[in-house]
């Protein structure tokens, strides 16, 4: 039997890493808390450029964003340091965050008297929450706990014809099992969405995703814009992608084969077991930040270009069907399916090794992101700045 | 959607509905390469080089018809296509998310619920 080896929080849901995480509630916050994680070791910070001048629905995302991270299961404590005059309300962030029994501080630079001083503040409690979460021992669980993201960034042609299968292989594993999986990228079915569709576990899942496929597609003609500029990316054209529709019939493969049960929002809580469709952009970081906001564990990266991209509180697994790429970036990659291409690794063995990586990492192993200290996080923004 | 693959090409199809190949090295023009549609077996000479992880047509196409991949329709051709001609941006054109043809009735608006 497969297992994870997690911390098991207050709430139930299981964390299969303990960070400490320092929550700046605006951009104003940002220096302090990035210093304070320099400071403390095992800390992470999510500096990021909201929270403030914000309104309506795009404040909302930024509170949910910054709520989910620290709702995260990975995430055992968390800080959390206002200045003391933004939008976002850092008491009412404390409180959704502490509805999950976890350890919360909050303050506000303000109040403390300037940097320095919340520098030390913060620091103090960073050191004595660090030690409490030290004392935790993870302990085994079943697989069906777990929650993976699907992602795919700075594609290629090898990422349709081979990562994105032995991905997809491994997501059927672990669905097989009862664990989650949540696809997003709403940008990046577009031509696809038909396929996707006639998996939806109900009628009115598929209208949903059709609707926020119609919806995005819309906001890109009233920008009066050529998609094909930035999607497929000028890297992905290099690579050989010709079209968006081209590049989303490859993407689809990694999230597998079973009924999609649900459409949610960016950032929403990812429902138990199945698999999920978020309404997110197919920005790479934007999209990690949003899935991990949303609950899950870790998630699976593929990529043909290579890229570093990691997350502030959930493992990224690079996953490749480009073996030059994977010599010239093995400082980045985690797993190699390459020899899809020349037939001589079948789809069920690249998926057993993408799935040996996931068991792997839900049991403590690091990925490659992590150990180089990639902690990338970004907030998506859907209005203007006041 | 993506099947297993047959050791011995130089480039991969998706699917025996597919008018196009994806190179798997470096292809030069002139060269005559195997590819496996379905369970037929294709040879095709080359017209142009073709880049790893880009596409060859696997037969003549005019100007104005779609083009599949992976069995499913991937955008439409710009120019007549012959077999052996490296198949890109140069002669295919995505039909989706093309905001810069809103109001000029190309768009696929209207297709969503097909």
């Amino acid at each position: 039997m497969t297992t994870l080896m997690g911390y098991r929080r207050p709430n139930g849901d299981i964390g299969i890493r303990n960070h400490l995480l320092i929550i700046p509630t605006v951009i104003c916050s940002n220096q302090v808390c990035s210093r304070i994680s320099q400071l403390v070791p095992e800390t992470v910070a999510i500096p990021h450029q909201h929270g403030c001048s914000q309104i309506g629905a795009d404040k909302d995302r930024t509170f949910e964003v910054l709520a989910g991270t620290g709702r995260n299961p990975n995430v055992g404590g968390v800080i959390i340091i206002s200045l003391g005059c933004e939008v976002v309300d850092p008491h009412a962030l404390a409180e959704s965050i502490r509805e999950t029994g976890k350890l919360v501080e909050v303050f506000d630079i303000q109040s403390v008297g300037g940097s320095v001083k919340a520098i030390q503040h913060g620091t103090e409690i960073a050191r004595r929450m660090r030690a409490q979460l030290d004392a935790m021992q993870p302990e085994p669980f079943p697989m069906s706990e777990l929650i993976i993201g699907v992602k795919c960034g700075g594609s290629d042609a090898t990422s349709g014809l081979a990562s994105n299968p032995a991905l997809g292989a491994a997501a059927d594993t672990l669905i097989g099992l009862g664990g989650g999986v949540v696809i997003g990228e709403t940008t990046e079915i577009i031509g696809a969405e038909h396929v996707l569709a006639s998996r939806c576990a109900a009628p009115g899942v598929s209208d949903q995703l059709y609707h926020i496929v119609g919806r995005f597609e819309r906001e890109v003609e009233r920008m009066g814009a050529d998609m094909r500029g930035g999607n497929p990316s000028p890297g992905n054209i290099a690579g050989g992608l010709t079209t968006i529709e081209e590049k989303s019939l490859g993407c689809i493969s990694k999230c597998g084969t079973a009924p999609i049960r649900g459409v949610i929002e960016y950032a929403e809580r990812i429902p138990k077991g199945g698999l999920y469709f978020m309404d997110s952009p197919g920005n790479d970081i934007e999209c990690v930040s949003g899935m991990a906001a949303g609950g899950a564990h870790l998630v699976c990266f593929t990529t043909g270009r290579g890229t570093p991209t990691g997350s502030a509180v959930v493992p990224v697994i690079k996953i490749t069907g480009n073996k030059q790429m994977y010599l010239r970036m093995s400082d980045n990659m985690d797993v190699d399916v390459s020899d899809m291409l020349e037939g001589t690794m079948s789809l069920e063995a690249a998926g057993a090794a993408v799935w040996e990586e996931i068991a792997a990492v839900a049991a403590g192993k690091l990925t490659k992101a992590e150990i180089l200290g990639h902690t990338e996080f970004s907030i998506n923004r859907i209005g203007p700045s006041l | 959607m993506a099947g297993q693959i047959t050791a011995g090409a130089q480039a991969l199809v998706m699917d025996p509905r597919d008018h196009v190949a994806t190179a798997i090295r470096e292809l030069a023009a002139g060269e005559s390469i195997t590819c496996y549609r379905g369970g037929e077996e294709l040879q095709v000479k080359l017209l142009d080089p073709v880049p790893f992880g880009h596409k060859v047509a696997l037969q003549d196409l005019p100007q104005g018809v779609e083009v599949r991949k992976y069995g499913e329709v991937i955008g439409r051709t710009t120019a007549p296509i012959r077999a052996g001609e490296h198949v890109h941006v140069h002669n295919v054109e995505g039909i989706r998310g093309r905001g810069d043809q809103a109001g000029t009735g190309t768009t696929s608006e209207g297709s969503l619920n097909a």
